[in-house]
């Protein structure tokens, strides 16, 4: 049997985090099976608990605008649901958050939870790589911005320090015509994903003015290669059509999966390349 | 142990236990609500679904220490409800129902859908209930309760 605290506010959970270091729960989806026991039992949590989910401080979702960009900024107790209806919510960003498990557990379940619970197959962390998402970490007096890449550095893990609580995630919202997240799982509910891919692009002038292109459950974490995605940039349509046997041969040594229970290496890796050309297709077409 | 409150089917009550205690148990156990069902324990299948502050949700992934003061709605909380007895009416009529372990999920997942969509297409069905699981029935026949459900239930939704 672990202590468990409930903090009344925003302040208090950064001084408990600071003085007990407990784990934060918000929606429990993944902490409640990680450790479940029997039925009718405790969960056998091996640190202190602190609840998270009631705090209204960090429950909302505001786009915010400075000079000519604007930013989605997603409260730490956010819901996955609330995530998905919001209207500025990025389109990739809001199919990943919709292919994750089901209604209920989209209710409760958090998007900051889901980047914390740093799965290689955690679906919304996918996205948000292909997105430059921001991770606002705060402690007791103090507060830092960490992009995505380096707020995850494995399976499982972070650089959240025990003292520090993640209070939101910042998504720039910038402009992208050409956009698609495709999960790939045994059924289209509650499954996890073998693999899933994201590609965000944009036109100016008919030459690819920016791009990323992101695959999850290929590797410890999500792979993203800007040094490739650079030499996208500034080709046209039917350039990018041309190209697409040697992209996706410069891919095929970026991704590399391995073999485990949901998947092979081999199907990861086909499937990847196979989402990745059909993306490209869809862009040679777009200008 | 703790004293926790919250509201159980519209009233406030007041349980004792470890907060880390899964709401399933407290409601199972505490609170002799056995509408409530355990089917996988790790929130796939749906059998153990109430409504959280007006939401579906899956009572074995919540601790006790999450739900203080919130409103809780189980099975029991609906079956006596003008919305609950069109909801079994018309899983009867449509035969939805064979061993009935998931029924009472099906029918939260039912009453969750009608309270934000009470027209909905098939495919809203079928997303609706997708994360509540049944191995008799070949989910048609609940797809059909519901809709009939839907229809019947115009004026109540």
């Amino acid at each position: 049997m672990v202590d468990s605290y409930r903090p009344k506010d925003l302040k208090e959970a950064l001084s408990i985090r600071a003085e007990h270091g407990a784990m934060p729960l918000a929606g429990g989806t993944d902490l409640m099976v990680r450790y479940q026991s029997w039925t009718g039992t405790l969960p056998l949590f091996k640190n202190s608990i602190m609840f998270i989910g009631h705090l209204k401080e960090m429950k909302y979702i505001k786009k915010e605008a400075k000079d000519k960009t604007s930013t989605l900024v997603i409260g730490g107790t956010a819901t996955l649901t609330s995530v998905a209806n919001h209207p500025e919510t990025p389109v990739v960003l809001k199919e990943a958050v919709l292919s994750i498990a089901a209604p209920a557990l989209r209710n409760n379940a958090t998007l900051t939870g889901n980047i914390c619970n740093a799965s290689p197959a955690g679906d919304s962390i996918c996205a948000l790589y292909a997105l430059d998402a921001v991770i606002v970490i705060e402690k007791t007096g103090s507060r830092r911005e960490v992009p995505i890449t380096e707020f995850i550095t494995g399976p499982g893990r972070t650089v959240l320090a025990e003292s520090e609580l993640v209070t939101a995630i910042k998504v720039p919202l910038k402009a992208s015509s050409v956009n698609n997240f495709t999960k790939v799982g045994t059924r289209k509910a509650n499954a996890l994903s073998k693999l899933s891919f994201t590609g965000v692009a944009d036109y100016k002038n008919g030459r690819v003015d920016s791009i990323a292109l992101t695959f999850g459950a290929v590797g410890p974490t999500v792979v993203r290669s800007v040094e490739l995605e650079k030499k996208l940039k500034g080709l046209s349509g039917s350039e990018i059509e041309t190209k697409i046997s040697a992209i996706l041969e410069d891919y095929s040594t970026v991704i590399v999966p391995i073999d485990d229970q949901r998947s092979s290496a081999v199907y990861r890796k086909k499937v990847a390349l196979n989402l990745l050309e059909k993306y490209l297709r869809e862009l040679s077409r777009h200008e | 142990m703790k004293e926790i409150k919250f509201i159980l089917n519209g009233k406030e009550v007041s349980v004792e236990a470890d907060p880390l205690k899964r709401l399933l148990d407290v409601l199972r156990e505490d609170k002799r609500m056995t509408g409530v069902k355990e089917g996988c324990g790790e929130g796939e299948c749906g059998a153990c679904s109430v409504l959280m502050n007006g939401v579906l949700v899956n009572s074995c992934m919540i601790p006790l220490g999450a739900v203080e003061e919130a409103e809780i709605v189980t099975p029991e909380g609906i079956r006596e409800t003008e919305k609950g007895k069109l909801i079994i009416d018309a899983f009867g009529d449509a035969g939805a129902v064979q061993c009935g372990f998931c029924t009472p999920g099906m029918m939260m997942a039912t009453e969750a859908l009608l309270t934000i969509n009470k027209t909905p297409e098939e495919e809203e069905i079928r997303e609706a209930l997708s994360g509540n699981l049944c191995r008799c029935t070949g989910y048609d026949l609940i797809v059909k309760g519901v809709q009939i459900a839907s229809e019947r239930g115009k004026d109540l939704w």
